[in-house]
Parts: C-alpha cells; sequence; structure tokens
C-alpha cells in the first residue's frame, strides 16, 4: 500500500533543552484521507508539524512524500514538495487585503511590479474550486475569524499543496463556523488532499476523521478509527486513565450578591453599543454562565468588568463598592480574579519565566517586594514552586519562558496565579479553549472548588457544553443585550442554541 | 533584547557559558566581520592593512595615556548606549539620545561658569545633576507625545535632535557666549575649576561614573519593580495593562530616565574634557549611542564593552592617520559596517552557523496610544 501515502513520518526524534517533545516519533497519512492527531496539552503534536513543515529542524528522523525520501530544510521546501500548514495561531497581515496576503512570499510580477489582477483571478477560481467562499478585496482585520481561517487554507492551496497541516483550527470557531470548516475539509479530500487535523475536541474527530493517531509525552501511543471508539475510548488513550468528561459538583449555595452590574452600556471603537443597557448580579457561591455566539458583546462585557475597558453609562458595584473602571489594579486588591480570554495578549508576558509570570499582578506587594521597590527573588521563586506543585504544570522548571509551554500549561499558570489569591469574584473567559480533555477536567474542578468557597464566579464560554455542566444559572447574549436568564436545570442545548441565535424558545 | 543575557549573569543553571556565547557570538562575528571588510578596504586603496590597524592598537593601547585616552572617548558612549538601552526595555526607539546629550552638555556648562562660590565636589555635582536633568527634560517632551496622542518616538526624537541642535547653537552663539579676548567663535566660558570631573591619574573620574551607572541601569531593570514594569511594558503593554501597570506614565518615566542618562553623558564630557560647551565637540556621540546598544545586545554590561571598542577606534585614529597614513575616516566606515552586521544579523548567523538566541524579542511599538 505504499503507493498510496501521501505523508510518511519516520522516527522523528526532536529535543527541547529539557523537554523530549517528539521521541522516535512515526506517522503516515493516506491520499485523500483526514487523519486526526490527538493527544494531551504538550504531547508533541505541533512539534511534530512544525518539524514536517521545516519549522524545526529534527533531531533524528526522515520523510517520504508520495513514497520519495525527501529533505526538509525549511518551509520553502516543505511548500515545494506540496505541504501546507495552517498554524494554531494565524500568520496573516491584519492590515492587507485578503489577495495581498494570499500571495505574500510568492508574487506574481509583471515586470518589477505586482500582478493583484491576475492573482485575485487565481485566487477566485480556486475559492470557487474548493468551495471557499471569501472576499479577495476585504482587508483582514476586518473578517470574522472563521473566514480568516478560509484565507490561509486557501494560502496554502494557491501554494498548490496537497498535504494541509490544520493545527487546532476549530479552537476560535463558532459551531457554525466549524460545521462550515468540516464540509470544506470533506470538498478538500474528494479533490485528492490530504488532511492532517488537529484538535481537542473528541466530538470533532469522531464526526470528521478517518483515522486517529494518539500522541503522549513526545510518544504515539496508538492508532483507532472512530468506527471502534467513542470520546470516552479515546479520552483514556490519550490521557492514560479514565477521565471525567461531565462535571462532578454539588447543588450551589448562593449568598449574598458580591457582583452587581447595573445598566452597563459600552461603546466600541466606532461609536456603535456592543453592550446595552445590561443589568445582572452574582452571588457568592455561585457559577454565573455566560453564553452566546462569539462578538455579541461577552467580551467587552467581561473587559468592563476586569478594569480592561471603560464604559459609556450604568455601573458595577464590587461587594457594594462601586468599582473604577480601567483601574485593574484597584480590582487586584479587591478580590477580583481573571482568567483573560486572549492567554498571549493578556494573561502572559511569553518571554517571561514562569516565576515572574507567577507574580504578574502582585509584584509590587509583599513579599515579593521590599523597600525601595527591590524584587525579592527568593519569595518569588517559593511562589512559583508552590504553584508549580499545587496546579501540576508540566514544565522543566520554574526557569523556562512560559512561551515555551504548552497551551494547557499556559492556562495553568494563568489559573494557579489568579486562583491563589484571596478572591471575591472570579472571572474566567473562555478558560478550557485549546485545552486537552484531561486539563479541562482539571480547571473545571478547580472552578467548581473556588465557587464552593464561596467565590461568585462568572464564565464566559462559547462553548455550549461546558457552558451546561459548569453553570448555575446561565445568562444568554445576544446582540449586547441579555435575552434571558436561566436556571441552569432547565436549559437544554436546543433551548440556549435557539436563544443565543436570537429567537425566543418559550414562545414557539 | 533578552532576559536570556540577563540570566546569564544571574544565574548559575544549565550551560551558563554556553548561553552566553549564544549571546555574544553575532556582536562579535559583526565586529571582525567589519574589521576584515575594513581591511580590504584599506588593501584596496594602497594601504597596509596590519600597519593601520597596529597603528590603531597602539594609539588606544599602546601607553597608559593612549590607554586613559580611551576612555575618556568611551565615557560619554557609554552614557549614550546606556540611554538608548534603557528605553529600548520598555519598546522605545530613542533616537534622540544626540539631542539630550547636547542639552546636557550645554546647561551643566552654563551650570559650571555662572555658578560661584560652591567647594569643587559640589560644584560638579550639581553642574552634573541640572545637566542630566536637562536631558531628562527633554526627553520627557517625546515620551509624553508617545504617551498621550500616540505620537511615535522614532520621528519626534528625529525632530527633536535638529530642535536641540538649534538651540544649543543659538545659546552658544548668543546668550551664553564667551566674550573673553575678543573670541569670535561659538561657545560658552570655561566652567570653573571646582565644576570640572577630574582625570586621576590617567582614569578620568567620568569613565568610573560611568560604569557605576551600568551597574545601576542593570540593577534597576532586573532587581526593582521599576524595572520589571518598564520591562513588562516593552514586552506586552496588554500584559502590563492587565497586571495594573501604569503603561502611559511608565513611558514617560522610562523616557526621562533615558534622557537622564544621555544628558550625564553631555555634561561628563563638558565638565571631564571639553571644559565648555563647543558645538561640534559633541556632535555624533548620540548616535553612536545606538550602534553601542545594539552591539552591546542593549544590556548594561554590553555596553560597556562595546563602548570601549568604539571609543579606542576613536583614540586610535589620529594615532592611525599619522603612524600609518591612512584617513581617520575608516574608522567611521568600520564602524558602520559594525552596525550593519548587529542589525542584519541573518548574514552573520548564516556565516557562523549560529542558530537564533532565542532570546526576548522586543517589538518597537507602532503608531498609537499605549
Ligand atoms: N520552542 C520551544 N522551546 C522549548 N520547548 C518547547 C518549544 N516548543 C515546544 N516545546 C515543548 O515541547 C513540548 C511539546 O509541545 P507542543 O507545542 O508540540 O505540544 P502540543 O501537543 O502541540 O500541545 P497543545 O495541544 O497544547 O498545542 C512541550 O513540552 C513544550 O513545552
Ligand atoms: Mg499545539
Amino acid at each position: 500500500m505504499a503507493e498510496n501515502l501521501a505523508l510518511e513520518i519516520r522516527n522523528v526524534t526532536k529535543r527541547f533543552p529539557g523537554v523530549i517533545a517528539n521521541d522516535n516519533v512515526s506517522f503516515n497519512l493516506r491520499k485523500g484521507e483526514i487523519h486526526a492527531l490527538l493527544g494531551e496539552n504538550g504531547a508533541g503534536k505541533s512539534t511534530l508539524m512544525n518539524v514536517v513543515y521545516g519549522l524545526y529542524a529534527p533531531d533524528e528522523g526522515e520523510f517520504l512524500v508520495n513514497g520519495k525520501k525527501v529533505e526538509i530544510n525549511g518551509p520553502h521546501d516543505a511548500i515545494n514538495y506540496g505541504i501546507g500548514m495552517v498554524h494554531q495561531h494565524f500568520m496573516l497581515v491584519p492590515v492587507f487585503s485578503v489577495t495581498e496576503n494570499m500571495i505574500l512570499g510568492s508574487e506574481v510580477t509583471k515586470g518589477t511590479s505586482l500582478d493583484l489582477k491576475r492573482a485575485r483571478k487565481e485566487i477566485l477560481e480556486i475559492s470557487e474550486a474548493y468551495g471557499l467562499e471569501v472576499d479577495p478585496d476585504a482587508i483582514v482585520e476586518d473578517i470574522p475569524v472563521g473566514v480568516q481561517q478560509r484565507v490561509e487554507i486557501l494560502k496554502a492551496l494557491y501554494r498548490k499543496a496537497n498535504i494541509l497541516v490544520l493545527d487546532e483550527p476549530t479552537a476560535v470557531l463558532t459551531p457554525q463556523e466549524a460545521e462550515d470548516l468540516f464540509r470544506v475539509m470533506r470538498h478538500l479530500t474528494e479533490k485528492g488532499v490530504s488532511i492532517i487535523f488537529i484538535t481537542h475536541k473528541l466530538k470533532e474527530i469522531l464526526n470528521v476523521a478517518d483515522r486517529v493517531t494518539v500522541m503522549r509525552r513526545g510518544k504515539v501511543v496508538g492508532h483507532t478509527t472512530p468506527a471502534e471508539t467513542d470520546q470516552q475510548g479515546l479520552a483514556t488513550m490519550m490521557v492514560g486513565r479514565d477521565v471525567l468528561l461531565e462535571v462532578e459538583k454539588a447543588p450551589a449555595q448562593p449568598k449574598d450578591v458580591v457582583l452587581s452590574v447595573e445598566n452597563l452600556t459600552i461603546k466600541d471603537e466606532r461609536n456603535v453599543s456592543v453592550v446595552k443597557d445590561i443589568s445582572f448580579d452574582v452571588r457568592a457561591g455561585e457559577i454565573l454562565g455566560i453564553a452566546g455566539v462569539q462578538g455579541n458583546g461577552q467580551t467587552e462585557l467581561a473587559e468592563a468588568i476586569t478594569g480592561l475597558r471603560g464604559i459609556d453609562a450604568g455601573e458595577i458595584t464590587l461587594s457594594g463598592e462601586r468599582i473604577p473602571f480601567e483601574k485593574p489594579r484597584w480590582l487586584v486588591e479587591h478580590g477580583m480574579g481573571h482568567v483573560p480570554e486572549d492567554r498571549h495578549k493578556h494573561g502572559l508576558v511569553l518571554p517571561y519565566d514562569l516565576a515572574d509570570n507567577m507574580v504578574l499582578c502582585t509584584y509590587y506587594q509583599k513579599p515579593f517586594a521590599g523597600a525601595f521597590m527591590v524584587r525579592n527573588r527568593d519569595a518569588i521563586q517559593k511562589n512559583a514552586d508552590g504553584l508549580m506543585e499545587r496546579f501540576d504544570v508540566r514544565a522543566p522548571s520554574t526557569a523556562v519562558a512560559a512561551s515555551t509551554l504548552s497551551g494547557g500549561n499556559q492556562q495553568k499558570v494563568i489559573v494557579g496565579r489568579e486562583f491563589s489569591r484571596p478572591l471575591k469574584v472570579l472571572v474566567a473567559n473562555q478558560p478550557t479553549r485549546g485545552l486537552d480533555v484531561g486539563s479541562i477536567e482539571y480547571i473545571h474542578k478547580e472552578i467548581v472548588k473556588m465557587r464552593d468557597e464561596g467565590v461568585g464566579v462568572i464564565v464566559v464560554s462559547a462553548e455550549l457544553d461546558e457552558i451546561l455542566s459548569l453553570a448555575d444559572r446561565i445568562a444568554v447574549m445576544f446582540r449586547g443585550k441579555i435575552v434571558t436568564v436561566i436556571d441552569a436545570k432547565d436549559a437544554t442545548r436546543e433551548k440556549l442554541g435557539l436563544w443565543m441565535a436570537g429567537s425566543n424558545p418559550d414562545e414557539e | 533584547m533578552d532576559d536570556q543575557a540577563e540570566k546569564e549573569m544571574s544565574t548559575s543553571s544549565g550551560s551558563w557559558l554556553g548561553r552566553l556565547w549564544r549571546t555574544i557570538a553575532v556582536p562579535l562575528a559583526a565586529v571582525l566581520l567589519a574589521m576584515l571588510i575594513g581591511a580590504i578596504l584599506l588593501a584596496i586603496s594602497g594601504a597596509d592593512p596590519i600597519k593601520a590597524y597596529s597603528a590603531l592598537f597602539d594609539g588606544a593601547f599602546g601607553s597608559m595615556k593612549a590607554f586613559g585616552r580611551t576612555l575618556a572617548k568611551a565615557t560619554p558612549l557609554i552614557f549614550s548606549g546606556l540611554a538608548v538601552a534603557f528605553a529600548f526595555k520598555a519598546g522605545l526607539f530613542n533616537i534622540g539620545a544626540q539631542g539630550q546629550l547636547l542639552f546636557g552638555a550645554l546647561v551643566s556648562a552654563v551650570a559650571g561658569f555662572m555658578i560661584h562660590g560652591l567647594p569643587p565636589f559640589l560644584h560638579a555635582t550639581l553642574a552634573l545633576l541640572i545637566g542630566a536633568s536637562a536631558g531628562a527634560l527633554y526627553a520627557a517632551i517625546p515620551g509624553a507625545l508617545k504617551a498621550y496622542t500616540g505620537a511615535h518616538e522614532v520621528i519626534t526624537t528625529i525632530m527633536l535632535n535638529y530642535v536641540a541642535i538649534n538651540i544649543t547653537d543659538y545659546f552658544a552663539d548668543g546668550p551664553f557666549k564667551d566674550t573673553t579676548g575678543g573670541n569670535i567663535v561659538a561657545r560658552t566660558p570655561e566652567i570653573l575649576d571646582s565644576a570640572r570631573i577630574p582625570t586621576i591619574g590617567n582614569i578620568p573620574l567620568g569613565f568610573v561614573l560611568a560604569v557605576l551607572a551600568a551597574v545601576v541601569v542593570w540593577w534597576l531593570l532586573w532587581h526593582t519593580t521599576l524595572g520589571f514594569e518598564i520591562r513588562t511594558v516593552g514586552l506586552s503593554p496588554h500584559a502590563a495593562k492587565y497586571a495594573g501597570m501604569k503603561v502611559a506614565f511608565t513611558v514617560i518615566l522610562t523616557m526621562v530616565i533615558s534622557g537622564f542618562l544621555a544628558g550625564a553623558g553631555g555634561a561628563i564630557e563638558t565638565q571631564g574634557i571639553v571644559g565648555r560647551y563647543q558645538p561640534g565637540f559633541n556632535a555624533g556621540l548620540g548616535f553612536d549611542g545606538i550602534t553601542i546598544a545594539l552591539l552591546g545586545k542593549t544590556h548594561p554590561f554590553g555596553i560597556i564593552p562595546a563602548a570601549l571598542l568604539i571609543g579606542a577606534m576613536k583614540a586610535g585614529a589620529s594615532t592611525m592617520q599619522f603612524d600609518a597614513g591612512v584617513a581617520k575616516e575608516i574608522t567611521d566606515v568600520i564602524q558602520a559596517l559594525m552596525l550593519f552586521f548587529v542589525t542584519a544579523d541573518m548574514i552573520v548567523r548564516k556565516l557562523i552557523h549560529a542558530r537564533d538566541d532565542g532570546g526576548e524579542k522586543i517589538t518597537l511599538s507602532g503608531w498609537g496610544q499605549q
């Protein structure tokens, strides 16, 4: 069957200081299949793909494309062999148009000038042939994430890729956008493209994959197919133990109101109201879930509550005190914890080591700083050692840069930092985005623990499953308004889905 | 540019030497490459490169006196290098060190000849502090413009350099002009002896101050909460805001400290070497700071050797011209090549097969409010 293999990876080993990211990994991809690569955070999936794409030089190993041995010394080689990659974090230039982004690096020229017209026409042809609709003239920063991703895929196809690597493409997509992506993926395989698909969402694997390869701690630990297994089976295979896919929690025991939002209105940069006259309360000891399709004002609401954004009308009180806006420090000192939506932008300073990241908000307080602004290294180190242990952060040491950690472990650093302060209110925005089922289980358990200790928790999530399993009450946002607040006991996927789409299920 | 470099200095874990090597390999190779090309240029123009370089070396290190000259030349360069590197840590590219240095040089000269009756140590310290503060104030302008309007500091500091050149020229040729002995040259009167910063043996006291300043900057950046705030703002303004830091204030304060360092460099040049303010004597010292900051990998302890190197080339240039008959401008060419090779480090890495050191990369901020 060798002639049916689009790509074969043989015995790849890749070491980083202190970790073996890939330990003698072999992997093959058949022509026209969707091959899912599954594994815990830090298992080495992205590393393996970066090696294939020529971004990292492997310490050992070889590659065969269409049965022929090839040398890959950089993305240029990979592209020449028809390998295309859509990274976990997009690599588009926000201020360029779709066409300009697409041809970046492989510019079509007429004489010495760019032939944008011809490029535009070619892009339209490809987008039609593969069923990927985009407006070639749109500016990338103006288009939704789902469409940006299509641009990334088109970019790979424009470079004549027939092996496509999609590294967690659905992590940032709405369920609808994800469905569109799967449709596109199936279409591509019909046209002979082979796809490596990395995701943490077990349902998606069962839904679209032909085969599954599972990695754990740098090694391949098994192969399976959706027909042979189910969600629980996949989870057990990747984590190496049984995983609770449902959150276990006792009924909430809500006490006094700790956070109250009254008539809040927020306008965005273009002076459009994105949050419109919202009011709600959160009590100590309960979890309020905020559900909604991305872009309905949840981000702005969470930013206002946590001091990252100013408001245009209304007020927010924390334990009876009006909060000043855009003063995150005041909030830190008054018991607000914040797990931000974008952990790379707000949550971490990626080049800093873990110890510094773990005191990011409290670096100036005792015991981390003494007289004359002098930082106390011993206290900072002790704090880091304690959190590493308590929150099971997997890293070679606290001295490594946060950028070298896998997504799950980065999130644990943030969670550890925020949860270890005395809190009254916790805002967790997309707390498990991009995390593996084991880490999700862990972080959910910690959030429930905070609730049981009497913290008022707000969980903002685009994942319905997450909202349904964590929240005690659910508020649904649609076009900047809270359209309903319901008890989690009365909520179903279907009902929430209708509310989120802007209709009222109780009226139909 | 990297906390990496800092760790090499402060922790003994891991391959200490290996990381130090990775940090200095590129600047070192850049220097050697520049010297090599310089030698080729010398050979093409009919000179003997070996003779020229040995004369250069001789002029810079050949005697205690020559060595003292090198230290004196390096002194303002350490300050301007520190000024540029310090701002860099907050993600700011302070091209304006030149203007800030000019103000420092002029104002300390004014304080040096106008204030009478102070004991030597006090007068010298006061003049130095006043001069440095003038640089700090001048740097506060682009800092505030950046923090409150988003005007890019590269543009504003470049423009303010021209403003500084013209204002200091005006004062040296106008209100503060030296009129003794029918002088017609644009310059201030000589400063009082009590305002002078002495040279002890062959070692200029100013050089000792420069090394002390490097230590203070290092300590400030890596051992204080202020340094933590500055580096956080430089690496990620969004995370800094999330962490409750005052981003705009930090930007202004960083520029003020940067300007203070540049101003101190100018003041020490006035009080330690020139003895008055005279336009032309300080030309280029602030701009050299950019080369030195980059050669020194924006680390305070990298800046000292980088400044000594450039200082040595300046100190030895005349000897080279005299002994080997080579125009001393060749040292400017070599310096420019060094700057070229450190900034175009990809070329150098290819040549010496060095991997990226993976250290902190500062993304210099674009337009827009912090
Ligand atoms: N540039 C790097 N330097 C050092 N270590 C790294 C680097 N990149 C990855 N690692 C380490 O290699 C291991 C594998 O990381 P990788 O990003 O491949 O995981 P992953 O399976 O893609 O995880 P995730 O699901 O979170 O994306 C991790 O332990 C990570 O910390
Ligand atoms: Mg990954």
